[in-house]
């Protein structure tokens, strides 16, 4: 099932580079449909919901020689990921018809091509599956902006390429060393896999060797996130991305790095993340606010969205360190619920600049009266990013709030982050409250502007057409869906997180004994 | 003896080829001449097929060779890529002469022709590099290197008619003087110090001073003197410095052959000469010599890509990125025998198949009869060849290293060997200067496929012999289509065969727990 689920989109590449230009987008739907079927199919499948255990594996053999074997394999946070994409992709490929209108089925080859590696990496058990197709999503990636992109393309696909690809080179190094560390324990038995090395890395290597090794994944995957100071590549790529782009951008690729935190750092160096993580958590929060602030002065809408990311993502971070069943769940949640509000900010954005085509809000405003059912779903869909209770984004930024005060030393969860952490980052959702509804106030409500020359209705209609609508309506589903039943995202991941959190109780109970010693309360 | 007569049948009948290749050269009529190219390819194929007879695995356990599973890695390798290296010139080595033939403006002059020479030189240099393999000595390693390298200064000399070329050669010629000078007498003072030419004898001998209380100085200095030299034919630092000059000199068919042949002999002359002064029972390589590796190593990838990132001809920017190439591959020698020897060998493979690529994408461009120079010239090639625009594309993210094109998995073998030795820093060095080539290939990945044309660029048209086209793209179909082969690409380019490998990592192993136990 998971070769299936990386090899479809492979097969959809060369069905598309082989058809004709204008069948290239039904091919591409098709082919992402199909996957997100088997990716269900695959769900429902799949026995691992609410336990730890890992589902849909297989192997292959590749370098033997240098101990190099292909594994693919899911947990439940991965397939959580895997649904993620696979439900994006056709929305994305819908959201593209009329917005892109040459080198069609380079367009649609790079979209799945890039799909075929972001499931990689999800279902990869092996670190050279994993790193190889962590890496390979720049790729299409670097092609989809640059080719497609707006005026600043060049300048922001290598950007992109560079920070992603040096930070990445440096994750790598960590992981041969990994390896040759493992082996060296081993009698020169040498291993990727996954399992293999995390078991390695909790046991046989000490805090200094934890520390190195949390500095060169957090460099790699840091980048990728991304975390503050390393984020600059983000708002440009995020711009200049086609709309499509912007959003598996922000909707799977950032996510790439939160997994990779999830599934490496965490598991694998843990006296070190308790060492660092208020270091970590507080460049989390320098993220959220900054990012915010930052926002607030921006008068371009989709760059505002871009900071936005580098916001919400802070708090994702925040949950993760906070080393407690609550902010692994919020954080797992977050990185779905970001994925469908900000995906579908990027597509409502997308649709009024290819009306309009600017995205600066003082030339455009007031479109509440031309575009009612755009308006409607853009008011929706910020309350839904701003965490408004009732819709998505609510749960997971209190999950990974809470868990950050809960997480001090007098908190329930004993942990290393505190209240003070969740005070300042708390600020965060209020400025985010206050950036998203100037915005709409402007751009959806106000007098109405338009720049000169528009509306663009040769393609499209006034208002939103059907197959827009197609695209918004599962998002705008889901998001009320996990609003009003989290559970069955932190339910199913429940299992996993509290196995990948197992390290952390001695370590952590430890940490709390030496400094309040019979204080210790509350379950871990 | 007879060993050593078996061994050198595939050259045998590369010779053979010479001498073909030569009279069919000056043959009379043209459509007999226009076959040389092919003659090469076929005698080049019955050397590489003939490998694997030669090389059994009974001959090789049984061999007194110094590095016996060498020879036939090597050997395929070599014929593999020279195959695509000539493929590459079919049609271009005298086609003005020859199109003047054909028009009847002159009449057919076997002084004049060049054709049949070029692969004489060409076989010639192929046979030097595969007997540095199975060099035994160091009489035999020295002419080994010198055979490889002659051929390839009058290639350069003749392969243009500008005079660029022949100041490339001269410069190529004197630099190359030197530095066989230096090696030579880096050989001298071997001989001095081990009072033996046979490699196996040399180790010995420096295996029982090693255990006598240490190699004496004569030994490593004469060793640092034959491995500065040697480094000329691997364009490392410090004798990397004529390889811009000569690289863009050269017509482009003859840079590939640069860019592989003598590149390889001097990857093979390093691994034969370090096994004789360090490795043995495990000892590790003496300190200065270890020391003079790493500054190559590190000296040789930065400048390399340094380099390359200042260049505007595209060249020049190949010549450079060959030179950090050569700096990668340095990792993996400093890594030694077994998973070091092997990532060796499997990277000059890969490398050798981009970088034969890359120059046949430039092989197949051409503006007004002459070769394309400024990278600009590339801006905007999709539009009108989009084959060989992706082709490029290809092998520069080949070259590049990017997964899951095949130079990664090369690239990857080189890292993990050389963290399996514990020169973690040095892999580290290597990543970044991964990082840096970045930016130059990103730039050839980009200009064709990206950037609208320019006024220059659109001056740009096809080769009139569609083979270099066909190489171009073959070749990159390969980066894409081989990775899936690797398990069996990495037994076929072990420099151990698998009975004696597990005794090699063995001791690679043991080297390194004793050095992490030095530390």
């Amino acid at each position: 099932m998971s070769w299936l689920l990386i090899l479809l989109p492979l097969a959809g590449v060369v069905a598309v580079v082989l058809s004709p230009a204008r069948m290239a987008k039904i091919v591409a739907m098709l082919t992402t449909l199909v996957v997100f079927g088997v990716s269900i199919a695959a769900a429902v499948g799949f026995d691992g919901w609410g336990k730890g255990t890992w589902g849909l594996t297989g192997s292959f053999d590749w370098l033997s020689r240098y101990g190099i074997e292909i594994q693919v394999g899911a947990d439940s946070v991965s397939l959580v990921l895997v649904l993620l994409t696979t439900f994006l992709m056709p929305l994305a490929v819908l959201g593209s018809f009329t917005s892109v209108r040459e080198r069609l089925r380079e367009y649609y080859g790079w979209l799945l091509g890039l799909e075929a590696a972001m499931l990689g990496v999800f279902l990869a058990k092996d670190l050279v599956l994993f790193y190889v197709c962590f890496e390979f999503t720049l790729v299409p990636m670097f092609f989809i902006i640059a080719i497609y992109g707006g005026a600043n393309r060049a300048k922001a696909s290598v950007k992109f390429m560079i920070y992603t690809f040096t930070g990445s080179l440096i994750t790598l190094a960590a992981f041969l060393w990994l390896a040759w560390s493992a082996s060296q324990a081993a009698d020169g038995a040498w291993t990727f896999s996954i399992a293999a090395l995390t078991e390695h890395a909790v046991s046989g290597l000490d805090a200094t060797q934890q520390g190195w090794l949390l500095l060169a994944l957090l460099i790699g995957f840091g980048v990728k996130v991304p975390i503050f100071p390393v984020h600059t590549w983000l708002p440009l790529a995020h711009t200049e991305a086609p709309t499509a782009g912007s959003v598996i951008l922000a909707g799977v690729l950032l996510k790439l790095g939160t997994y990779g935190l999830y599934r490496f750092m965490l598991p694998m160096c843990p006296e070190a993340v308790v060492t660092w993580a208020p270091l970590i958590a507080v460049l989390a929060i320098i993220g959220i606010l900054y990012g915010a602030l930052i926002c607030w002065v921006q008068t371009d809408v989709k760059k505002l969205v871009a900071y936005s990311s580098v916001s919400h993502l802070g708090f994702c971070i925040l949950g993760l360190f906070a080393l407690n069943p609550m902010g692994l769940e919020g954080s797992i949640l977050y990185m779905v619920n970001h994925g469908l509000s900000t995906g579908a900010l990027f597509f409502l954005i997308g649709m009024m600049y290819e009306r309009y085509h600017t995205r600066d809000m003082n030339a455009v405003g007031g479109l509440a009266g031309r575009m009612p059912i755009w308006a409607c779903f853009m008011v929706f869909f910020v309350l839904a990013s701003v965490g408004l209770p009732g819709l998505n984004g609510f749960v997971s930024e209190f999950l990974c709030l809470i868990a950050a005060f809960a997480a001090g030393d007098m908190g329930a969860y004993p942990g290393v982050l505190g209240p003070w952490y969740a005070a300042i980052a708390a600020l965060g959702m209020i400025f985010a409250a206050m950036y998203l509804l100037i915005m709409v106030g402007r751009i959806v409500f106000g007098p109405e502007k338009l720049p000169p020359g528009t509306p663009d209705e040769e393609l499209l209609p006034q208002d939103l057409s059907v197959r827009e609508i197609t695209v918004l309506v599962p998002l705008a589903v889901f998001c009320i869906v996990l609003g009003v039943q989290p559970w069955i995202v932190i339910d199913g991941t429940s299992a996993a997180v509290a196995d990948t959190l197992a390290v952390y109780e001695p370590i952590l109970g430890q940490a709390k004994s030496a400094v309040q010693g019979a204080l210790v309360g509350g379950a871990p | 003896m007879t060993e050593k007569l078996i061994f050198v049948i595939p050259e045998v009948i590369l010779l053979a080829g010479v001498v073909a290749v030569a009279i069919l050269g000056l043959v009379r009529s043209a459509s007999l001449r226009s076959k040389v190219p092919w003659v090469a390819m076929l005698f080049i194929t019955a050397a590489g097929v003939s490998i694997p007879f030669v090389f059994t695995d009974a001959r090789i356990a049984e061999s007194t060779l110094l590095l016996p599973g060498l020879g036939r890695p090597m050997g395929l390798v070599s014929c593999v890529v020279a195959l695509c290296l000539v493929l590459m010139t079919v049609g271009r080595i005298d086609r003005r002469y020859e199109r003047a033939i054909a028009a009847g403006r002159m009449p057919f002059d076997p002084l004049r022709s060049n054709r049949g020479e070029y692969y004489v030189f060409f076989l010639l240099s192929l046979a030097g590099l595969m007997l540095t393999c199975t060099a035994s000595d160091l009489i035999w390693l020295f002419l080994a290197l010198e055979l490889t390298s002659l051929p390839t200064y009058v290639m350069v000399a003749m392969s243009r008619g500008s005079k660029r070329a022949q100041e490339a050669a001269m410069k190529y010629f004197y630099l190359g003087a030197m530095s066989a000078a230096m090696f030579l007498y880096g050989f001298a003072l071997l001989y001095g110090a081990t009072g033996t030419l046979e490699l196996s004898a040399m180790r010995d001998v420096l295996a029982a001073q090693a255990a006598d209380g240490g190699i004496g100085i004569l030994a490593v200095v004469g060793m640092m003197l034959a491995l500065l030299g040697i480094g000329f034919k691997l364009a490392a630092a410090p004798m990397h410095l004529y390889a811009g000059d000569v690289y863009e000199g050269a017509a482009v068919h003859v840079t590939a052959v640069l860019g592989f042949v003598p590149k390889a002999a001097g990857a093979v002359a390093f691994m034969l000469l370090l096994s004789t002064i360090g490795w043995f029972d495990g000892t590790p390589l003496p300190l200065p010599i270890l020391i003079m590796l790493w500054v190559m190593a590190v000296l040789t990838m930065t400048l390399g890509n340094i380099g390359a990132l200042l260049q505007r001809s595209v060249k020049r920017m190949f010549a450079y990125s060959s030179i950090a190439h050569s700096g990668y591959i340095l990792v993996g020698i400093i890594a030694g025998p077994g998973l070091g020897f092997n990532a060796v060998v499997l990277y000059l493979f890969v490398y050798g198949l981009a970088s034969t690529g890359a120059f046949a994408v430039l092989a197949s461009l051409q503006r007004a009869d002459r070769e394309i120079e400024a990278v600009e010239d590339l801006a905007g090639l999709r539009q009108k060849h989009p084959g060989i625009s992706a082709a490029m594309a290809i092998t520069s993210g080949s070259l590049l290293g990017f997964p899951p094109l095949l130079g990664f998995w090369g690239k990857l073998a080189l890292f993990v060997a050389g963290v399996a030795s514990g020169h973690v820093v040095l892999v580290i060095i290597a990543g970044v200067n991964s990082a840096i080539s970045a930016w130059y290939y990103l730039r050839l990945v980009g200009l064709p496929l990206m950037s609208e044309p320019t006024e220059r660029s659109e001056t740009i048209d096809r080769f009139d012999a569609p083979w270099a086209r066909i190489a171009a793209i073959g070749l990159a179909a390969s980066m894409v289509v081989l990775p899936i082969f690797l398990a069996g690409i990495q037994d076929e380019t072990a420099v151990e065969r698998p009975a004696v490998e597990n005794n090699a990592v063995s001791m690679q192993d043991s080297s390194v727990q004793d050095e992490a136990a030095g530390s």
